[in-house]
């Protein structure tokens, strides 16, 4: 990784007391993703602590509906690998690709969002909201914690198609598309564990 | 229109706060005075406030560090006072809700304000120099994480005259904590605090996990970092590993209070003992964040005076590294009380009991590193000497609540108290200090008064026994924690004895004051010219004191553990290179205080509920991060002709003292 974000510097005899370099910035992103890591865990063991926490009310079986969920996470999923092909865009040097492969990326992420702020707004009209027992409480603190995720990605992704179009695959852009790839993937493997633990688990 | 806030948020009618605040409003106006008549304001902002320098950030660190040391020590002294004065009848001067505020904020302001800030401050200092690099991995990110901890203890003292701070205590346990039962801004005050003060530290111990990582010296191998740093990085693998914890189980909290939810509350299906398993398993880690770095200081120190190498370096290093594992085995043993029945609670007791072993490992280290040796009485070695003992005492008491069945007779009561005032005063507080002094010289470039400094270590450590010895038995007598008053006469004369030690301690700082007014006096008389007053082992002496703002002219070239040793002993130390090369730096960016003054703002609005105001603080945040990110000019390159004449004058200096 490190070779294709900055090339210029590798050469440098100097290399290592450059501040920002593209692989210091990549490494300090990934232990960032690690901590979030962490705070995921945190929201998981907190909702397999209260799930059964129902308070008399609904549980998972009663509300969820599979089927709705797999189309969401197919919207996710196939924005992973469209931004994998973003990547190889961008490693190239094909700036349109970047930016057309990013947009795609963007409105597969958009519909996830958007498919889940239906979901909830549908169990709230319902009555099911988090404030009805411990369970919806830890359910829509999980998933929504996902989504505030994906969302602040969007917006990310947003301004990393602006800066590719007005200055190019500059080296700082593709260290900051590295990061991007690495939380957007990242998101996509929480999600999985979210529709293993919550949905599948859940639905049983 | 301003949400909750109003007038009666002040607290006109607490004689007490109004004096305090009257107090600090005078003071601050006189250093706005005093800093504006002899015309320092641009100074500060281009030199320090801005700077993105890590020694300097590491001065601001410990600055705000003493700062809150001497507002979390009169919550102390006020405690204790009540406690002496509250026996038989008597009520005494501090009424149970402010009472209940003050024992909240001084568990607060000393573990995330003082503790934390004075780590960081001597890591943002030392670290680099000890691995001989010219800044850390992300300078402006650094100088964010700094101006964060700022808004963060900013909010913690606004509590103090606009509404309220916590009485849940410093843990802030549900149900207590949540709306029910706490309906005032207490609780998100110190909510907000905590979560923008764990932000910047989280960002920290990223920063220098790269750093350490990324940017040690050449030749510098992993087994060869000074052990200062590495105990230093293994704090920030905790950090790392610990503060999302935090973070969650805070922001959970506040989704109780702020929006129903239902996860520790009463009702609902919530359970607060989730709350209280999150809390420990970020509460047991931190105190050994607080604690590694501090033991490496006295690595540092027992070596340096002893003019040996330390004992054992590589069981020291994976003694730590134990310590960081089983730091998050042991979560439980805070709350045996609980009920998760024998088993459960024999694994967390064993556990405990066995991280006695890796520290155990060090305290031998120590003493094996003093025998023939030849060690120096300097200050720095008498913390470390008083910690020996301390520490033994305060490790012993520890193994002995790890005990399920002896816990369950002491959980809550005073001994506890004294044991973990035990570990962190006389652990992480003795350590930093023995840093503080140890590295004073390297920062400012002249030494500290001796005397003083010894004269501080003897009141401090007298006043800690005095102080907490007394609370160790009142423990046993079956006195609990956080009363407000007491009425058995036999505790009385005990309770007293603790307020002559609070005392005790109280003109150990005023010593401490004094020692630095007495040494910024006598600066040219304590100068330390070579850069190297204690022939230090490590590379942070091998550069002047104060160290210019490369670090560095040429990087280092490390063949040993004790870098700096092995070059005087080779007689390279001080060697001018042939030529000097451009040093590549980082700008100074005014960004990380922009940015954490609009996290301030939105964390004000959201304690008082202005929401339009938090939103402006939210988009602020925004903003402000992208203008810097899409700042091209954020590094220049210093030439050699200007490290020549900053060279020559350091060497210049050191010839002429030969």
């Amino acid at each position: 990784m490190s070779t294709h974000v900055n090339p210029a510097h590798s050469a440098h005899a100097h290399g290592h007391e450059h501040h920002d370099s593209g692989s210091s910035t990549v490494l300090g992103f990934w232990l960032y993703l690690m901590t979030d890591c962490i705070l995921f865990a945190t929201a998981f063991a907190t909702y397999s602590v209260l799930f059964q926490n129902t308070a008399g009310g609904i549980a998972g079986k009663d509300i969820f509906e599979l089927k709705y969920v797999l189309v969401e996470t197919f919207a996710l999923l196939l924005s992973s690998i469209t931004y994998g092909f973003a990547m190889i865009c961008a490693h190239k040097g094909n700036k349109a690709g970047v930016i057309g492969f990013l947009l795609v990326t963007f409105l597969f992420g958009a519909l996830f969002i958007g498919m889940e702020v239906n979901e909830f707004h549908h169990l709230i009209v319902e009555g099911h909201g988090p404030n009805a027992s411990a369970f919806l409480s830890a359910f829509f603190a999980l998933v929504g914690l996902h989504g505030l995720h994906v969302t602040a990605g969007l917006l990310w992704m947003a301004v990393l198609m602006l800066e590719t179009r007005k200055r190019g695959l500059q080296p700082r852009t593709l260290t900051r598309l590295s990061c991007l790839s690495l939380f957007w993937h990242f998101l996509d493997i929480v999600w999985i564990c979210v529709f293993t633990v919550v949905y599948l688990m859940g639905a049983m | 229109m301003f949400g909750k806030l109003s007038l009666d948020a002040i607290p006109f009618h607490e004689p007490i706060i109004m004096v305090t605040l009257a107090g600090v409003g005078v003071v601050g106006l006189a250093l706005i005075a005093a800093i504006t008549r002899f015309g320092k304001w641009g100074y500060l902002w281009k030199e320090w406030f801005t700077s993105v320098d890590h020694k300097r950030i590491g001065v601001m660190y410990i600055i705000v560090a003493l700062v809150m040391l001497l507002r979390g020590f009169a919550d102390a002294l006020m405690m204790r006072t009540q406690l002496a004065l509250a026996t038989n009848g008597h009520l005494g001067v501090l009424p149970p809700e402010h009472y209940d505020q003050i024992f909240t904020a001084h568990g607060v302001i000393m573990i995330i304000f003082m503790a934390m800030p004075f780590m960081t401050g001597l890591m943002n200092i030392v670290v680099p120099l000890q691995i001989g690099a010219r800044d850390v991995a992300f300078p402006f990110l650094n100088s964010l994480s700094f101006w964060l901890l700022v808004a963060a203890a900013a909010l913690v003292n606004v509590s103090l005259g606009v509404g309220e701070f916590a009485r849940t205590g410093w843990v802030a346990y549900p149900p207590l904590a949540e709306l029910a039962y706490s309906p005032g801004v207490g609780v998100d005050y110190y909510t907000w605090a905590l979560q923008i003060a764990g932000v910047g530290t989280t960002l920290t111990a990223i920063n220098f996990l790269v750093t350490v990582i990324k940017m040690r010296a050449p030749g510098m191998k992993w087994m060869q970092m000074p052990i200062f740093t590495w105990t230093c990085t293994w704090a920030n693998v905790l950090i790392v590993a610990s503060f999302p914890i935090l973070t969650g189980a805070l922001a959970l909290l506040s989704l109780d209070r702020y929006m129903d939810f239902h996860f520790f509350t009463n009702d609902g299906g919530g359970n607060a003992m989730m709350y209280i398993n999150l809390f420990w398993a970020w509460g047991h880690p931190e105190v050994y964040i607080l604690v590694l770095p501090a033991f490496g200081v006295f690595s540092e120190v027992i070596s340096t005076f002893t003019g040996k190498r330390l004992f054992g370096y590589a069981s020291m290093v994976w003694a730590s590294g134990a310590i960081t594992v089983l730091s998050f085995l042991v979560w439980l043993h805070h709350f045996f009380t609980m009920g998760s029945g024998a088993n459960v609670n024999a694994f967390f007791g064993i556990a405990t009991m066995i991280i006695a072993v890796p520290t155990g490992v060090k305290l031998f280290n120590w003493l094996f590193t003093i025998y023939r040796g030849r060690l120096h009485f300097t200050a720095p070695v008498m913390w470390t000497l008083g910690f020996m003992v301390t520490f033994s005492i305060g490790g012993m008491t520890g193994v002995l609540m790890s005990v399920p069945g002896a816990d369950f007779v002491l959980h809550n009561s005073l001994f506890l108290i004294a044991h973990f005032h035990n570990t962190i005063i006389g652990g992480a507080v003795f350590g930093y200090l023995a840093g503080f002094s140890f590295w004073f010289p390297k920062a400012f470039g002249f030494k500290l008064n001796e005397k003083l400094g010894k004269a501080a270590f003897w009141f401090w450590q007298s006043g800690f026994y005095f102080a907490f010895v007394p609370l160790y038995i009142l423990g046993f007598m079956g006195m609990t924690r956080r009363l407000n008053h007491t009425n058995n006469p036999d505790w009385t004369p005990w309770l007293y004895l603790a307020c002559v030690g609070a005392v005790l301690i109280l003109l150990g700082i005023a010593c401490q004051l004094l020692q630095l007014y007495v040494s910024l006096r006598d600066r040219e008389k304590n100068e330390d010219v070579s850069g190297d007053p204690w022939n230090g082992h490590t590379l942070e002496w091998s550069t002047s004191s104060p160290p210019p703002f490369y670090n560095f002219a040429t990087l280092p070239v490390v063949h040993d553990i004790d870098a700096f040793t092995d070059m005087k002993e080779k007689g390279i130390a001080y060697a001018r290179p042939a030529c000097y090369e451009p040093i590549h730096m980082p700008k100074n960016t005014s960004a990380g205080i922009f940015i954490a003054a609009f996290v301030g703002v939105a964390g004000f609005a959201a304690i008082w509920h202005i929401w339009w105001l938090a939103v402006i603080g939210l988009i602020g945040v925004v903003a402000s991060f992208l203008v810097r990110a899409y700042d091209d000019d954020v590094d220049y390159y210093v030439q050699p002709d200007e490290i020549e004449r900053i060279e020559s004058a350091h060497l210049k200096k050191i010839a002429k003292q030969a």
